[in-house]
Protein backbone atom coordinates (compact mmCIF):
# COMPACT_ATOMS: atom_id res chain seq x y z
CA UNK A 1 0.00 0.00 0.00
CA UNK A 2 3.09 2.55 0.93
CA UNK A 3 4.54 1.63 -2.34
CA UNK A 4 1.38 2.83 -4.31
CA UNK A 5 1.17 5.74 -2.54
CA UNK A 6 4.79 6.75 -3.18
CA UNK A 7 4.73 5.30 -6.87
CA UNK A 8 2.08 7.79 -7.23
CA UNK A 9 3.40 10.86 -5.22
CA UNK A 10 6.60 10.71 -7.25
CA UNK A 11 4.84 10.72 -10.42
CA UNK A 12 2.86 13.37 -9.61
CA UNK A 13 6.18 15.32 -8.66
CA UNK A 14 7.91 14.29 -12.34
CA UNK A 15 4.73 15.98 -13.74
CA UNK A 16 5.40 19.13 -12.06
CA UNK A 17 8.94 19.16 -12.63
CA UNK A 18 8.41 19.29 -16.43
CA UNK A 19 5.67 21.49 -15.41
CA UNK A 20 8.24 24.17 -14.05
CA UNK A 21 11.16 23.11 -16.06
CA UNK A 22 9.06 23.74 -19.57
CA UNK A 23 7.83 26.81 -18.14
CA UNK A 24 11.06 28.14 -17.73
CA UNK A 25 12.52 26.46 -21.45
CA UNK A 26 9.55 27.05 -23.88
CA UNK A 27 10.33 30.38 -25.94
CA UNK A 28 7.21 31.99 -26.14
CA UNK A 29 4.20 32.60 -24.33
CA UNK A 30 1.73 30.10 -25.86
CA UNK A 31 4.15 27.55 -25.92
CA UNK A 32 4.82 28.18 -22.28
CA UNK A 33 0.69 27.91 -21.52
CA UNK A 34 1.39 23.75 -23.05
CA UNK A 35 3.47 22.39 -19.82
CA UNK A 36 2.04 25.43 -17.73
CA UNK A 37 -1.61 24.62 -17.80
CA UNK A 38 -1.84 20.61 -18.42
CA UNK A 39 1.32 19.17 -16.82
CA UNK A 40 0.51 20.94 -13.45
CA UNK A 41 -3.39 19.45 -14.11
CA UNK A 42 -1.78 15.84 -13.98
CA UNK A 43 0.70 16.58 -11.53
CA UNK A 44 -2.23 17.21 -9.11
CA UNK A 45 -4.02 14.79 -9.79
CA UNK A 46 -1.83 11.74 -9.33
CA UNK A 47 -0.40 13.50 -6.33
CA UNK A 48 -3.75 13.65 -5.01
CA UNK A 49 -5.25 10.74 -5.73
CA UNK A 50 -1.87 8.99 -3.69
CA UNK A 51 -2.33 11.19 -0.64
CA UNK A 52 -5.91 10.64 -0.78
CA UNK A 53 -5.20 6.83 -0.68
CA UNK A 54 -2.29 7.42 2.62
CA UNK A 55 -5.05 9.12 3.94
CA UNK A 56 -7.68 5.92 4.48
CA UNK A 57 -5.04 3.95 6.60
CA UNK A 58 -6.75 4.50 9.50
CA UNK A 59 -10.37 4.05 7.96
CA UNK A 60 -13.35 5.77 9.57
CA UNK A 61 -16.21 7.78 8.43
CA UNK A 62 -14.30 11.24 9.21
CA UNK A 63 -11.23 9.74 7.13
CA UNK A 64 -13.55 8.96 4.22
CA UNK A 65 -15.33 12.21 3.99
CA UNK A 66 -11.39 13.48 4.24
CA UNK A 67 -10.55 11.71 0.57
CA UNK A 68 -13.56 12.36 -0.70
CA UNK A 69 -13.08 16.22 -0.41
CA UNK A 70 -9.69 15.51 -1.81
CA UNK A 71 -11.29 13.82 -4.68
CA UNK A 72 -13.84 17.11 -4.91
CA UNK A 73 -10.31 19.06 -5.51
CA UNK A 74 -9.31 16.89 -8.42
CA UNK A 75 -12.80 17.46 -10.07
CA UNK A 76 -12.65 21.15 -9.57
CA UNK A 77 -9.40 21.48 -10.95
CA UNK A 78 -10.05 19.37 -14.19
CA UNK A 79 -13.37 21.60 -14.54
CA UNK A 80 -11.36 25.08 -13.87
CA UNK A 81 -7.81 24.73 -15.36
CA UNK A 82 -8.76 24.58 -19.08
CA UNK A 83 -11.23 27.24 -18.61
CA UNK A 84 -8.35 28.94 -16.92
CA UNK A 85 -5.95 28.39 -19.55
CA UNK A 86 -8.76 29.70 -21.98
CA UNK A 87 -8.62 32.50 -20.34
CA UNK A 88 -4.98 33.39 -20.25
CA UNK A 89 -4.62 32.42 -24.22
CA UNK A 90 -7.60 34.59 -24.43
CA UNK A 91 -6.23 37.72 -22.70
CA UNK A 92 -3.22 37.34 -24.80
CA UNK A 93 -5.29 36.97 -27.99
CA UNK A 94 -6.72 40.54 -27.75
CA UNK A 95 -3.31 41.95 -26.65
CA UNK A 96 -2.00 41.17 -29.81
CA UNK A 97 0.96 39.21 -29.10
CA UNK A 98 2.50 36.96 -32.14
CA UNK A 99 2.77 33.32 -31.66
CA UNK A 100 6.28 32.51 -32.35
CA UNK A 101 7.21 30.07 -34.96
CA UNK A 102 10.26 28.20 -36.26
CA UNK A 103 13.68 30.42 -36.77
CA UNK A 104 12.28 33.61 -34.34
CA UNK A 105 14.61 34.31 -31.61
CA UNK A 106 12.88 33.19 -28.18
CA UNK A 107 11.17 35.80 -25.97
CA UNK B 1 -34.79 33.68 -13.92
CA UNK B 2 -31.15 33.66 -13.29
CA UNK B 3 -30.28 37.02 -15.32
CA UNK B 4 -27.82 38.01 -12.44
CA UNK B 5 -24.60 39.12 -14.18
CA UNK B 6 -23.58 37.32 -17.31
CA UNK B 7 -20.58 38.95 -18.01
CA UNK B 8 -18.66 36.06 -19.62
CA UNK B 9 -17.43 34.88 -22.93
CA UNK B 10 -19.39 34.82 -25.49
CA UNK B 11 -19.57 31.12 -26.07
CA UNK B 12 -21.65 31.15 -22.51
CA UNK B 13 -23.55 33.29 -23.30
CA UNK B 14 -24.74 32.06 -26.38
CA UNK B 15 -25.15 28.54 -24.02
CA UNK B 16 -27.36 30.68 -21.81
CA UNK B 17 -29.45 31.26 -24.32
CA UNK B 18 -29.75 28.27 -25.31
CA UNK B 19 -31.25 27.21 -21.87
CA UNK B 20 -33.84 30.34 -21.72
CA UNK B 21 -35.88 27.91 -23.69
CA UNK B 22 -36.07 25.11 -21.87
CA UNK B 23 -36.82 27.45 -18.76
CA UNK B 24 -39.91 26.97 -16.18
CA UNK B 25 -42.69 28.93 -17.41
CA UNK B 26 -45.97 28.35 -15.98
CA UNK B 27 -48.63 25.85 -18.41
CA UNK B 28 -48.69 22.30 -16.17
CA UNK B 29 -46.80 20.84 -19.40
CA UNK B 30 -43.68 22.66 -18.82
CA UNK B 31 -43.96 22.44 -14.62
CA UNK B 32 -43.37 18.45 -15.13
CA UNK B 33 -40.45 18.81 -17.46
CA UNK B 34 -39.05 21.21 -14.62
CA UNK B 35 -38.78 18.56 -12.05
CA UNK B 36 -36.83 16.12 -13.18
CA UNK B 37 -33.84 18.51 -13.31
CA UNK B 38 -34.45 20.44 -10.45
CA UNK B 39 -34.43 17.07 -8.52
CA UNK B 40 -31.23 15.92 -9.76
CA UNK B 41 -29.93 19.45 -9.03
CA UNK B 42 -31.30 19.02 -5.62
CA UNK B 43 -29.19 15.29 -4.92
CA UNK B 44 -26.47 16.69 -6.55
CA UNK B 45 -26.16 19.55 -4.16
CA UNK B 46 -27.41 17.81 -0.90
CA UNK B 47 -24.50 15.13 -1.31
CA UNK B 48 -21.63 18.08 -2.10
CA UNK B 49 -23.62 19.65 1.16
CA UNK B 50 -22.98 16.54 3.71
CA UNK B 51 -19.10 16.06 1.77
CA UNK B 52 -18.37 19.71 2.81
CA UNK B 53 -20.25 19.58 6.49
CA UNK B 54 -19.18 16.12 7.81
CA UNK B 55 -22.07 16.48 10.58
CA UNK B 56 -25.17 14.26 10.92
CA UNK B 57 -27.34 15.86 13.37
CA UNK B 58 -31.12 17.28 12.42
CA UNK B 59 -29.95 21.01 12.43
CA UNK B 60 -27.21 20.58 9.88
CA UNK B 61 -29.14 18.43 7.94
CA UNK B 62 -32.38 20.54 7.66
CA UNK B 63 -30.23 23.87 7.11
CA UNK B 64 -28.83 21.46 4.09
CA UNK B 65 -32.14 20.87 2.91
CA UNK B 66 -32.95 24.28 2.98
CA UNK B 67 -30.25 25.59 1.47
CA UNK B 68 -30.41 23.32 -1.42
CA UNK B 69 -33.49 23.63 -2.09
CA UNK B 70 -33.17 26.97 -3.09
CA UNK B 71 -29.92 26.61 -5.60
CA UNK B 72 -31.98 24.35 -6.52
CA UNK B 73 -34.79 25.59 -7.53
CA UNK B 74 -32.81 28.87 -8.79
CA UNK B 75 -30.28 27.23 -10.94
CA UNK B 76 -32.08 23.53 -12.01
CA UNK B 77 -31.64 24.79 -15.45
CA UNK B 78 -28.27 25.15 -15.91
CA UNK B 79 -26.94 21.98 -15.24
CA UNK B 80 -29.19 19.58 -17.37
CA UNK B 81 -30.37 21.03 -20.61
CA UNK B 82 -32.39 17.93 -21.96
CA UNK B 83 -35.49 18.53 -19.72
CA UNK B 84 -36.80 14.53 -20.44
CA UNK B 85 -35.59 12.29 -17.65
CA UNK B 86 -34.75 9.04 -19.72
CA UNK B 87 -32.64 11.55 -22.59
CA UNK B 88 -31.27 12.61 -19.26
CA UNK B 89 -29.70 9.80 -17.98
CA UNK B 90 -28.50 8.10 -21.61
CA UNK B 91 -26.69 11.21 -21.75
CA UNK B 92 -24.75 11.14 -18.81
CA UNK B 93 -24.03 7.77 -19.21
CA UNK B 94 -23.00 8.12 -22.42
CA UNK B 95 -20.59 10.74 -20.91
CA UNK B 96 -19.22 9.37 -18.47
CA UNK B 97 -18.33 6.57 -20.90
CA UNK B 98 -16.32 9.02 -22.95
CA UNK B 99 -14.09 9.71 -19.59
CA UNK B 100 -12.29 6.70 -19.59
CA UNK B 101 -10.54 7.20 -22.90
CA UNK B 102 -9.75 10.28 -22.52
CA UNK B 103 -7.93 10.00 -19.42
CA UNK B 104 -5.80 7.49 -21.34
CA UNK B 105 -5.55 10.35 -24.05
CA UNK B 106 -4.61 12.67 -21.82
CA UNK B 107 -2.13 10.73 -20.58
CA UNK B 108 -0.36 9.75 -23.51
CA UNK B 109 -0.45 13.02 -24.46
CA UNK B 110 1.36 14.22 -21.28
CA UNK B 111 4.25 12.34 -21.64
CA UNK B 112 4.95 13.44 -25.24
CA UNK B 113 5.26 17.01 -23.79
CA UNK B 114 7.32 15.84 -20.81
CA UNK B 115 9.80 14.55 -23.21
CA UNK B 116 9.35 17.92 -25.09
CA UNK B 117 10.10 19.85 -22.01
CA UNK B 118 13.23 17.58 -20.55
CA UNK B 119 14.31 17.27 -24.41
CA UNK B 120 17.92 19.33 -24.77
CA UNK B 121 17.67 20.52 -28.09
CA UNK B 122 13.80 21.22 -27.59
CA UNK B 123 13.83 24.62 -29.84
CA UNK B 124 14.19 22.29 -32.78
CA UNK B 125 11.38 19.63 -32.37
CA UNK B 126 8.88 22.39 -31.34
CA UNK B 127 7.03 23.91 -34.19
CA UNK B 128 4.30 25.91 -33.31
CA UNK B 129 1.33 26.27 -35.58
CA UNK B 130 -2.29 27.71 -35.85
CA UNK B 131 -4.34 24.90 -36.82
CA UNK B 132 -8.03 26.24 -38.07
CA UNK B 133 -11.12 23.99 -38.82
CA UNK B 134 -14.67 23.76 -38.62
CA UNK B 135 -16.18 21.63 -36.42
CA UNK B 136 -19.59 19.18 -37.30
CA UNK B 137 -20.74 19.67 -33.34
CA UNK B 138 -24.31 21.38 -33.05
CA UNK B 139 -24.77 21.86 -29.43
CA UNK B 140 -23.21 24.45 -26.77
CA UNK B 141 -22.41 21.87 -24.68
CA UNK B 142 -20.66 19.71 -26.87
CA UNK B 143 -18.48 22.38 -28.36
CA UNK B 144 -17.55 23.58 -24.78
CA UNK B 145 -16.59 19.39 -23.50
CA UNK B 146 -14.81 19.26 -27.15
CA UNK B 147 -12.58 22.29 -26.50
CA UNK B 148 -11.98 21.63 -23.12
CA UNK B 149 -10.59 18.20 -23.96
CA UNK B 150 -8.43 19.31 -27.02
CA UNK B 151 -7.07 21.78 -24.34
CA UNK B 152 -6.46 19.13 -21.44
CA UNK B 153 -4.45 16.86 -24.31
CA UNK B 154 -1.59 18.58 -23.63
CA UNK B 155 -0.04 19.67 -27.25
CA UNK B 156 -3.11 21.62 -28.70
CA UNK B 157 -4.60 24.64 -26.65
CA UNK B 158 -8.30 25.99 -28.17
CA UNK B 159 -7.84 29.50 -28.71
CA UNK B 160 -11.13 30.64 -30.01
CA UNK B 161 -14.38 28.96 -31.23
CA UNK B 162 -17.04 30.63 -33.18
CA UNK B 163 -20.72 29.82 -32.15
CA UNK B 164 -21.42 27.78 -35.60
CA UNK B 165 -18.31 25.95 -34.64
CA UNK B 166 -15.37 27.41 -36.13
CA UNK B 167 -12.07 26.50 -34.02
CA UNK B 168 -8.65 27.95 -33.81
CA UNK B 169 -6.46 25.87 -32.15
CA UNK B 170 -2.70 26.09 -30.77
CA UNK B 171 -0.39 23.04 -31.61
CA UNK B 172 2.98 22.56 -29.95
CA UNK B 173 4.49 20.61 -33.12
CA UNK B 174 3.11 18.79 -36.35
CA UNK B 175 2.24 15.65 -34.91
CA UNK B 176 0.12 17.07 -32.22
CA UNK B 177 -1.90 19.24 -34.47
CA UNK B 178 -2.03 16.54 -37.60
CA UNK B 179 -4.85 14.28 -35.99
CA UNK B 180 -7.56 17.04 -35.13
CA UNK B 181 -10.38 16.68 -35.50
CA UNK B 182 -10.13 13.24 -36.14
CA UNK B 183 -10.87 10.71 -33.42
CA UNK B 184 -11.71 12.91 -30.50
CA UNK B 185 -14.64 14.73 -32.10
CA UNK B 186 -16.30 11.73 -33.50
CA UNK B 187 -15.78 10.50 -29.28
CA UNK B 188 -17.81 13.85 -28.07
CA UNK B 189 -20.41 13.39 -31.17
CA UNK B 190 -20.98 9.30 -30.02
CA UNK B 191 -21.03 11.23 -26.39
CA UNK B 192 -23.74 13.83 -27.00
CA UNK B 193 -25.71 12.07 -29.43
CA UNK B 194 -25.30 13.69 -32.28
CA UNK B 195 -24.31 11.42 -36.00
CA UNK C 1 6.54 7.98 5.55
CA UNK C 2 6.40 11.52 7.54
CA UNK C 3 10.08 12.38 6.46
CA UNK C 4 9.20 11.55 2.50
CA UNK C 5 6.18 14.15 3.23
CA UNK C 6 8.34 16.49 4.22
CA UNK C 7 11.17 16.10 1.85
CA UNK C 8 8.11 16.25 -0.71
CA UNK C 9 6.95 19.93 0.68
CA UNK C 10 11.17 20.80 0.43
CA UNK C 11 11.04 19.87 -3.11
CA UNK C 12 7.79 21.00 -4.30
CA UNK C 13 8.74 24.62 -2.73
CA UNK C 14 12.32 24.99 -4.92
CA UNK C 15 9.58 23.90 -7.77
CA UNK C 16 7.53 26.99 -6.36
CA UNK C 17 11.01 29.22 -6.74
CA UNK C 18 11.00 27.92 -9.99
CA UNK C 19 7.95 29.29 -11.47
CA UNK C 20 8.52 32.24 -9.33
CA UNK C 21 11.15 33.37 -12.02
CA UNK C 22 8.76 33.54 -14.53
CA UNK C 23 6.17 35.34 -12.73
CA UNK C 24 9.46 38.42 -11.61
CA UNK C 25 10.81 38.55 -14.97
CA UNK C 26 8.74 37.04 -17.47
CA UNK C 27 8.47 39.82 -20.48
CA UNK C 28 4.82 40.13 -20.76
CA UNK C 29 2.07 40.36 -18.09
CA UNK C 30 0.46 37.18 -19.54
CA UNK C 31 3.92 35.31 -18.84
CA UNK C 32 3.58 36.30 -15.20
CA UNK C 33 -0.07 35.33 -15.63
CA UNK C 34 1.28 31.70 -16.14
CA UNK C 35 3.98 31.62 -13.63
CA UNK C 36 1.46 32.25 -10.79
CA UNK C 37 -1.12 30.18 -12.07
CA UNK C 38 1.32 27.30 -11.77
CA UNK C 39 2.60 28.21 -8.56
CA UNK C 40 -0.81 28.49 -7.42
CA UNK C 41 -1.53 24.86 -8.12
CA UNK C 42 1.49 23.29 -6.82
CA UNK C 43 0.17 25.10 -3.36
CA UNK C 44 -2.72 23.25 -3.18
CA UNK C 45 -0.95 19.78 -2.92
CA UNK C 46 1.48 21.38 -0.58
CA UNK C 47 -1.70 22.21 1.82
CA UNK C 48 -2.73 19.58 2.04
CA UNK C 49 1.19 17.61 2.49
CA UNK C 50 1.25 19.90 5.31
CA UNK C 51 -2.09 18.91 6.87
CA UNK C 52 -0.88 15.41 6.56
CA UNK C 53 2.90 16.30 8.07
CA UNK C 54 0.83 18.14 11.46
CA UNK C 55 -1.93 15.18 11.24
CA UNK C 56 -5.09 18.03 11.11
CA UNK C 57 -5.84 17.14 7.54
CA UNK C 58 -9.88 17.10 7.97
CA UNK C 59 -8.95 20.76 8.65
CA UNK C 60 -6.37 21.57 5.73
CA UNK C 61 -8.71 20.00 3.15
CA UNK C 62 -10.79 22.66 3.49
CA UNK C 63 -8.21 25.58 3.15
CA UNK C 64 -6.70 23.66 0.44
CA UNK C 65 -10.02 23.26 -1.52
CA UNK C 66 -10.97 27.00 -1.30
CA UNK C 67 -7.66 27.80 -1.90
CA UNK C 68 -7.88 26.34 -5.21
CA UNK C 69 -11.30 28.23 -6.03
CA UNK C 70 -9.58 31.57 -5.24
CA UNK C 71 -6.53 30.24 -7.75
CA UNK C 72 -8.86 30.18 -10.31
CA UNK C 73 -11.09 33.43 -9.76
CA UNK C 74 -7.73 35.23 -9.65
CA UNK C 75 -6.60 34.15 -12.98
CA UNK C 76 -10.37 34.51 -14.48
CA UNK C 77 -9.88 38.47 -13.03
CA UNK C 78 -6.54 38.88 -14.22
CA UNK C 79 -7.17 37.97 -17.52
CA UNK C 80 -10.26 39.60 -17.79
CA UNK C 81 -8.70 42.97 -16.80
CA UNK C 82 -5.03 42.66 -18.78
CA UNK C 83 -6.75 41.84 -22.29
CA UNK C 84 -8.33 45.74 -22.48
CA UNK C 85 -4.49 46.79 -22.11
CA UNK C 86 -2.67 47.15 -25.32
CA UNK C 87 1.35 47.26 -25.96
CA UNK C 88 2.12 43.91 -23.71
CA UNK C 89 5.03 44.18 -26.26
CA UNK C 90 6.96 47.44 -24.62
CA UNK C 91 6.59 46.41 -21.42
CA UNK C 92 9.81 44.95 -19.58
Amino acid sequence: MDIVVILFLFAGLLFFTGGAVGILRFPDFYSRLHPAGKLDTLGLLLSLISLALFNLHHFSLGALLTSLKILLIVVFVFLASPTATHAIVDAGVRAGLAPWTKGDERR
Amino acid sequence: MDKQGQENPDRERSLHNDNEDLSPAVDPQDRKLFFYPFVLTFIIMFGIWILLSGKFDPFHLSLGLISCGIVAYLSSDLLFSSPRIKGLLAQWARFIRYIPWLMVEIIKANLHVLYLAFHPRMMELIDPRIVKFQSKLKSDLALVTFANSITLTPGTITVDISVDGNFKVHAIDKASGDPLPGEMERRVAKAFGEN
Amino acid sequence: MDNIFLYCSLYLAFLMLLSLYRGVFGPTVVDRMIGVNAIGSKTTVLLILIGLLYHRVDMFVDIALAYAMLNFVAVLAASRYFQKRKGLHDEV
